[in-house]
């Protein structure tokens, strides 16, 4: 096995067969606790720093957006605590404009990729890819770690630039220019943009190594017998997650790269024609292409939320599948479906661009190519559904939030057929319409998935399990409180009320949504309190948390339940499992399921 | 104080539920976790058929609540055309959702975890997987169809009699151009915008059609006449829209960008129509654009075409108030209008 001789200094593992050695027999170099928790190269670990920077992460994002739902649902109402704590930008208690844009910035800056990608794929993938199919580690343990470290730097920089003199980058997640390239036009726009640009280009590189990463360990690093077919959809969605993200994360870095050029070296990719009022100045720039930057983002931004829900529906199947005892109905489809919206992902960015006088004969092909996806995401729902039927369903915290995906998915699913049609498109684009969507689709159930996928993996990863009534409590909140968030905002965007409006007192025509926007307003706050709560919980299982005495706690068939119930490095104490079947058997032939590892038996059905 | 208060009790609040929580552990512990287990399984699987029918009573209540306050019929022929769209998709997504949703509580209650019952494996079926795909695209062929059809209604070229205006987003305000008796507007060149100087388009002088173009702060347009939008903008991205007339259109800085579209009601109609005497059309920034978005807001009249042209007629010309002494109205050249009267509205 090639993958053996990758974790130097192991090789004597593979010949002691002795299963009852105690975990750190295995590890005969010396280990530091610096190359045990900080530098370290042990897919598992680097998971776990992935997940711990994405909550931190995730703390932030959800307390901004909390800041501007304050603003929303009470505009007229002072908080004097903001005040105390952000100064100017809280002039009187009152979020002023630029702060209020600096904030919806950073919190889908933060939240996709800060958190949805960095904090569920790099958590997952790291953690599961080598576990179940049965690799020691990843292909390049070391550019794993590069890519963690990269992604701490991007980290860094970011949160830098929250602190600096003329405030963060204040132009929308998306940062169109010109309003992004001119500092004189937005005051987010002078050094919290660069550092904004440098963050995210530190982030694309980690992005990519850790991408490159998860799919030459998934083509090359698989266990004896576990061809791809045998592969959990897990793996399946998460190798097609790191495909896109190696495919498009390169253009949008393109993209920002020029537009750095643009802002410091006096280019014209973007810019052209402009007469800044605040200054009274005619730029020089002429001949750029303001739309040409769209078209770069979105050739990422779309496959984006693709990277960000993929690894949730693998994450979902595999744990609708282990807790309803069924093998998940309909596997190949299940990958077909995967592999289709992989390849669909790419070819609907412009979808996003209907209004911007894109050529109309061009918009609808891509009304046709975006509908398109609607078929795979059916077969994936409905295949959800029948893994259900006839089930035996245990409803553990996971299994709950698997549901809530699916649920969401459908809700959000459905929305994304309105506006993906250019026609229904004209009138909700860039209203709250499109706000509520993503937000279930791509938001809400993403973080279903990795929900789902935190409680069920815990145990792996800390040999502990998290406080199930509390888990349950998180469930039931979040999945009541992100209706009544997102569900009434449908109606405020086929109100055709815009979205980063933050008041509507102005507006004769918009002013009637008070008492929803204050609803909405209390109801996130006590989401995002019972958010902190599943973190306590978190933190405290680590340590506290009633401990795993079963190595198979919920009699799943997946590899990564045969290794110790607190695996080192190097995952299995004697040799690495030899696989024999798909991971599916459960219920087969009147048994409550079969591990990966038992060879087929004389007279075993076929399936 | 009050803020301290409500962190108090939202901690202590926290801390009982911590409590109860580690409790509930302990209590399962001693009771036998086995049979802890299966009656919190039996709660969840209870709850998740709850949530279905709370939901979709919650679903009705919050469509009674809200569907006064969304905008109503449609202000223009071509808003028709996407309201129809969205009706068809409503139709066939809306039964999409009931039908999956029911099926996805309810199966989740149903199949529940029981001693008496045995997970039934059923890895696939190929016949069923055929029909779930070939329905959702025969659907969506549908619903593409229609949209494409409507979209290059909307999106086609302007008819001959259309009405010309042009409009141009800058922060945070909207400036439009009427091109005056010639039918023809002047060339502009972004260098030349002084707003000090009363040039706030960057308007050529030395083009002779730029004598007659007139700029206004109100979007003035006739009723049942096309009117064809050419956008523009000074600085950053703005988006023309225009929610009671279901229209949508980016101004991009460099590249014009136009939208058409035929007003079905006179403002005065409308504030008779919706029962409201401030009702006024609003033109809405929708892309977002600086501090000032959210104020971004301009006003569209629309009036018959007696109305329309009193108000043009009494608008001064923007050469004219550049050029107070050397241009007054009177002496505009009236040669300019023969060669391009078609062009004209009346």
């Amino acid at each position: 096995m090639s993958n053996e001789a990758n974790l130097h200094g192991h090789t004597e593992i593979v010949t002691t067969h002795e299963v009852h050695h105690d975990e750190h027999h295995v590890h005969h170099h010396k280990e530091t606790f610096i190359t045990k928790y900080i530098f370290s190269q042990d897919h598992k670990t680097i998971g776990k720093q992935f997940l711990i920077t994405g909550i931190a992460w995730a703390i932030i994002g959800g307390l901004f957006s909390v800041l501007f739902r304050l603003q929303l649902g009470f505009p007229d109402q002072t908080f004097p605590i903001l005040e105390t704590f952000f100064g100017r930008y809280a002039k009187g208690g009152q979020i002023q404009p630029e702060f209020y844009y600096a904030l919806i910035t950073m919190h889908g800056t933060v939240l996709v990729f800060f958190v949805l990608t960095a904090g569920l794929s790099g958590t997952f993938a790291n953690l599961l890819i080598p576990l179940q199919c049965g690799a020691r580690d990843m292909a390049s343990p070391f550019l794993n770690m590069l890519s963690y470290w990269f992604f701490f730097l991007a980290s860094v920089v970011m949160v830098s630039s929250l602190f600096v003199s003329t405030g963060p980058a204040s132009g929308g997640w998306t940062m169109y220019p010109p309003l992004s390239a001119l500092g004189d036009a937005n005051q987010g726009s002078k050094l919290g943009t660069d550092l904004w640009l440098v963050a995210m280009a530190l982030f694309v590189v980690s992005s990519l190594l850790g991408g490159l990463n998860y799919i030459s360990t998934i083509l090359n690093m698989r266990t004896k017998g576990m061809s791809m077919t045998r592969l959990p959809l897990t793996i399946w969605a998460l190798f097609f997650t790191a495909i896109l993200g190696v495919l498009s994360f390169p253009v949008l870095l393109s993209g920002f790269i020029l537009l750095l050029f643009d802002r410091n070296l006096g280019t014209s990719f973007y810019l052209s024609d402009i007469f800044v009022s605040q200054t009274g100045q005619a730029l020089a720039n002429e001949g750029g292409s303001a739309i040409l930057y769209q078209h770069l983002f979105w050739f990422l931004g779309h496959p984006e939320v693709y990277i960000i829900i993929l690894p949730s529906m693998g994450i979902v199947s595999e744990v609708l599948a282990v807790n309803s005892r069924k093998p998940i109905f309909g596997y190949m489809a299940m990958v077909g479906s995967l592999f289709a919206i992989t390849i669909l992902a790419f070819l609907v960015w412009a979808h996003h661009m209907f209004v911007t006088g894109l050529n109309p004969f061009l918009g609808s092909i891509f009304v046709l190519l975006t509908l398109l996806i609607a078929v795979p995401s059916a077969i994936k729902v409905f295949n959800w559904l029948t893994t259900l039927w006839r089930g035996n369903i245990r409803f553990t915290p996971a299994t709950l939030f698997s549901i809530g995906f699916v649920s969401l998915f459908i809700s959000g699913g459905l929305t994304g057929i309105f506006i993906g049609n250019s026609t229904i498109d004209i009138h909700l684009h860039d209203t709250k319409f499109i706000v509520a969507h993503f937000h279930i689709v791509m938001g809400v159930a993403s973080f279903f998935g990795m929900f789902a996928g935190v409680y069920h993996w815990f145990p792996k990863m800390f040999g502990r399990y998290l406080n199930n009534t509390l888990g349950f409590i998180h469930f039931w909140v979040t999945i009541i409180g992100a209706y009544l968030i997102f569900w009434p905002m449908h109606y405020e965007g086929l109100a055709g009320v815009p979205r980063r409006y933050l008041d509507l007192s102005g507006w004769h025509n918009f002013n009637h949504f008070g008492e929803l926007n204050k609803m909405i307003t209390v109801v996130s706050i006590i989401v995002f309190a019972v958010q902190l709560m599943f973190i306590f919980n978190f933190f405290y299982s680590i340590f506290k948390g009633r401990k795993v005495r079963h190595q198979n706690p919920w009699g799943a068939t997946t590899l990564e339940w045969t290794t110790p119930i607190r695996p080192g490095h190097g995952n299995w104490t004697g040799e690495i499992p030899e696989v024999h079947r798909w991971a599916y058997d459960y219920g087969k032939d009147g048994r409550e399921f079969i591990p990966q590892t038992e060879p087929i038996g004389k007279g075993e059905s076929h399936h | 104080m009050q803020t301290f208060f409500i962190v108090l009790i939202l901690a202590f609040g926290f801390l009982i539920t911590f409590q109860i929580a580690k409790a509930s552990e302990y209590v399962a512990v001693l009771r036998g976790e086995e049979k802890a287990r299966k009656q919190t399984n039996r709660i969840n699987a209870f709850l998740l058929l709850a949530f279905l029918v709370v939901g979709l009573i919650g679903v009705y209540y919050c469509n009674e609540r809200l569907k006064g306050k969304i905008l109503g019929e449609s202000a223009s022929v071509q808003g028709d055309k996407i309201d129809t769209m969205l009706y068809i998709t409503l139709a066939i997504t809306g039964v999409v959702f009931f039908v999956t949703q029911i099926l996805l509580f309810w199966f989740a209650y149903k199949y529940q975890e029981s001693d008496k019952r045995k997970a039934y494996y059923y890895p696939h079926n190929n016949k069923l997987e055929i029909i779930w795909t070939v329905i959702p695209a025969i659907a969506l062929t549908a619903l593409v169809g229609f949209g494409i059809y409507y979209w290059f209604k909307i999106t086609g070229d302007a008819p001959q009699n259309a009405m010309q205006v042009e409009v141009t987003g800058s922060q945070f305000k909207w400036e439009f151009r009427y091109p005056g008796r010639d039918g023809v507007f002047g060339k502009k060149y972004y260098k030349q915008i002084n707003p000090e100087q009363n040039n706030p388009l960057g308007q050529l002088w030395d083009d002779p059609y730029n004598h007659d173009d007139v700029i206004t702060s109100e979007l003035h347009i006739v009723v049942n006449k096309p009117v064809k939008l050419i956008i523009g903008s000074k600085d950053v991205i703005h988006d023309v829209g225009l929610a009671q007339f279901r229209m949508k259109m980016d101004a991009v800085p460099g590249t014009p960008t136009t939208m058409w579209f035929t007003p079905k009601f006179t403002t005065k109609q409308m504030v008779e129509k919706s029962g409201d005497p401030d009702f006024v059309y609003e033109l809405s920034c929708d892309q977002m654009c600086g501090k000032g978005h959210y104020g971004m807001r301009g006003v569209v009249i629309v009036e018959t075409q007696e109305e329309y042209d009193r108000w043009i007629i009494s608008q001064k010309s923007q050469y004219s108030q550049a050029h107070p002494v050397q241009a007054p109205q009177k002496t505009l050249p009236a040669d300019t209008t023969k060669g391009v009267a078609v062009n004209l509205n009346k």
